[in-house]
């Protein structure tokens, strides 16, 4: 493991149409020896292109890439000592389980003896609950046996970095559920460092020593999830966290909004709600039962309001309720975060 | 508009027994979802209410009239597919008009009702681009937008947010909702999703292996699930089950849990000793230092508002959710307790849930 390190990287990409579109604008990212690093962001933000610049799929135009101190912008993919996990596990399906991971350690640069491949898929095996099925034909698995061989053949490996491009997204919600604790747990156990690519804040926000934000190829914080989540530098940083999202309401809806404050950001922690009218008052417009919690959608003078409700909270549509705010985040015109 | 009756609907694709004996009603103008695994018929389920496939026995009722043998075009249902098949030679407004066209109806009116249906959608500026250059949501609300120029009595939906990123997921999910509530047309919607379906739904019908399982509101199938299924399928993370063995009195108000008796709504059946499993959702799990089950924290998942804990105890891992601000080691020993009113009793064998105080509504007030 090692640390990597992104220098003022730039990409574009050119396609028959269009102009150059801009994938990735003067990014740098450090991640340290052992951590686990989360790009989060929409599709087509820059964060796959990042991964493969580090990998050395693509080139950078501008900047440089390097791996425990060495420049190796221009080494082939082969020489950098990466381990990349893709979405879609493409497994050699005509080969076993075991055959599969062993695949990367028989490569003819490598030479690792074959009592030592042995020992290191038996281990790993083990760590993804994968042991009894080293015999089986790739094909005869599910979908997340497949996943958890295909981050198995990464794992085989000691690189200096893995990268994982949404491993986890295809496979269902509860498997998934299970695989972001398994594969943190794993990261934690072997101390590796983990460049993790994903849309999804959950996947970021739970398995990340730090998330990077990342929007139009522009990196627009680094932090842990608790500083992303409570401290945003704008408000398109704190959209991208926290379910029910945060409301953005405007700085006159609430008295005491701090002077150039345009938009009050409200997450469900900084709305206080009360029975019956109040200075400021909203009417429920319906409430969805999602199980351990309710979602109350609120009408504040025309602005829809969403927040999390106390399943046992006898309210209704057509209920009106006064809301105070707690400490909320306050963002100026240009969407930057003011000091409250 | 009109009421979905469904009656012991069977389907069998050769020796595929795909639907068992299906039954349920969707009131006029009510949101139903077809909730379940892949392969567990729901699909199926929504083609033969379209007319897609004839059931094996069963009937189907439209607003009264049994359709079960009429063929598609001659039952007033829109259906809208995962895979939205666009036109790509057609613009927005000649996608959203083709139904219309294929029907027969006049020029005038086709533009009237196409304009409407862009509007209901909040798509009005895009009916003269081209399908192909549009976002993924955007293709979403053309593809609806062509469901409802049609005015039916009813629309089926099999999974039509199935391709959306999270997010955009997630907005659809409350627009459609609001579209319903807008329109009001009686809705089957199809999705293997359970945040959907609790998120839109009036009721829903969790199915399992061509069986119906439960037929409820979303808060009912989460509070007092039917079956250990059900109450493993709804929820994130899902229910906790603690396997224990015991007889069951009625009126019996606690169980052993291993050496501690754990509170349990009240039994309203008897049960011959046998295999039984308690269920206890995550949020509902509290720590306490001389609570009834000890385990080893095994992981914190922060979640912003919440944290889920994982813990490792002789019943196997059982999940916490708590508040974000409490802290927790990796390793550390801690005791459970459950919030007794709220837990559920199954019989591991046939996973029925057994009947309890639970049942007799009440837990919400």
């Amino acid at each position: 493991m090692a640390e990597v390190e992104i220098r003022a990287v730039s990409k574009s990409f050119k396609s028959r149409a269009h102009a150059a579109t801009l994938a990735v604008s003067e990014l740098s990212l450090t991640i340290a020896n052992g951590e686990f690093v989360a790009l989060l962001g929409p599709t087509g933000a820059g964060k796959t292109t990042t991964l493969r610049l580090v990998a050395g799929l693509e080139t950078p135009d501008l900047g440089s890439i390097r791996i425990d101190g060495r420049d190796v912008t221009g080494d082939a993919p082969a020489d950098r000592d990466v381990a990349f996990v893709f979405q879609q596990y493409s497994l050699y399906p005509h080969l076993t389980v075991f055959e599969n991971m062993a695949f990367a350690l028989r490569a003819p640069t490598r030479r690792v003896p074959e009592a030592e491949i042995r020992a290191k898929v038996e281990q790993v095996a083990r760590l993804l609950h994968i042991e009894t099925k080293l015999q089986n034909k790739a094909t005869q698995l599910s979908g997340g046996q497949m996943q958890r061989v295909a981050i198995g053949r990464a794992l085989v490996r000691s690189p200096s970095i893995y990268l994982m491009d949404e491993p986890l997204s295809s496979l269902d919600a509860k498997l998934r559920g299970e695989m972001r604790l398994e594969l943190k747990r794993i990261q934690t156990d072997l101390g590796a460092t983990i460049l993790y690519v994903t849309h999804d804040q959950t996947e970021a926000m739970t398995m990340a020593s730090r998330i990077g934000v990342i929007e139009a190829g522009r990196l627009l914080q680094i932090g842990t999830p608790r500083e992303i989540y409570e401290n945003p530098v704008n408000a398109h940083v704190a959209a991208r966290l926290g379910q029910p999202s945060i409301n953005l309401l405007p700085a006159d809806v609430f008295a005491g909004a701090p002077h150039g404050a345009k938009t009050i950001g409200a997450r469900t922690e900084h709305l206080a709600i009360a029975r019956g009218g109040g200075d400021v008052s909203a009417t429920v417009t319906r409430i969805e039962h999602l199980g351990d919690q309710s979602y109350l959608h609120l009408d504040l003078g025309g602005q829809p309001v969403v927040t999390l409700s106390d399943p046992e909270a006898a309210l209704g549509a057509g209920d009106v309720v006064s809301l105070r705010l707690n400490n909320p985040l306050f963002f100026d015109a240009t969407g930057r975060r003011l000091a409250a | 508009m009109a009421q979905i009756k469904v009656e012991a609907l069977d389907k069998s694709f050769g020796t595929f027994h795909a639907v068992r004996s299906a039954s349920f009603t969707v009131e006029d103008g009510q949101f139903l979802c077809l909730l379940g695994p892949s392969g567990c018929g729901k699909t199926t389920t929504l083609r033969m209410i379209a007319g897609l496939e004839l059931p094996t026995a069963g009937t189907i009722r439209l607003g009264g009239e049994d359709v079960t043998m009429n063929r598609a075009s001659a039952r007033d249902i829109a259906f809208v597919f995962q895979l939205f098949a666009l036109y790509p030679h057609m613009n927005v407004r000649r996608n959203i008009g083709f139904p219309l066209k294929c029907e027969g109806v006049s020029a005038a009116e086709i533009d009237r009702r196409v304009v409407e249906a862009a509007r209901i959608l909040r798509i009005s500026d895009l009916l003269d681009r081209p399908v192909s250059g549009l976002a993924g949501g955007d293709r979403q609300r053309v593809a609806l937008g062509r469901a409802i120029v049609r005015k039916t009595k009813c629309f089926l939906m099999d999974e039509p947010l199935g391709a959306l990123d999270t997010e955009m997921r997630e907005a659809m999910i409350r627009e459609l909702r609001a579209l319903h509530d807008r329109l009001g047309a009686t809705t089957v919607y199809v999705t293997h999703d359970q945040l959907e379906a609790m998120a839109m739904a009036d009721i829903i019908a969790v199915m399992n292996n061509g069986v119906v399982e439960q037929v409820a509101s979303p808060r009912d199938i989460y509070d007092r699930p039917a079956s250990l299924f059900v109450a493993d399928f709804i929820g994130s993370p899902p229910m906790n089950f603690l396997p224990f063995h015991a007889a069951l009195a009625a009126g019996a108000q606690s169980v052993a849990l291993g050496d501690r008796d754990v509170a349990i709504p009240a039994a309203r059946e008897a049960v011959a000793e046998s295999d039984l499993v308690l269920g206890v959702r995550p949020e509902h799990v509290r720590f306490s230092d001389r609570g009834t089950v000890r385990g080893e924290v095994y992981g914190a998942e922060y979640l912003g508002t919440t944290q889920i804990v994982t813990v490792t105890t002789r019943y196997g891992a059982l999940k916490a959710r708590t508040p974000a601000n409490l802290a927790f080691r990796t390793g550390e020993t801690v005791g459970l307790d459950f919030r007794p009113d709220t837990l559920s009793l199954f019989h591991k064998a046939s996973g029925r849930a057994i009947r309890t105080a639970l049942h007799e509504g009440g837990v919400h007030g």
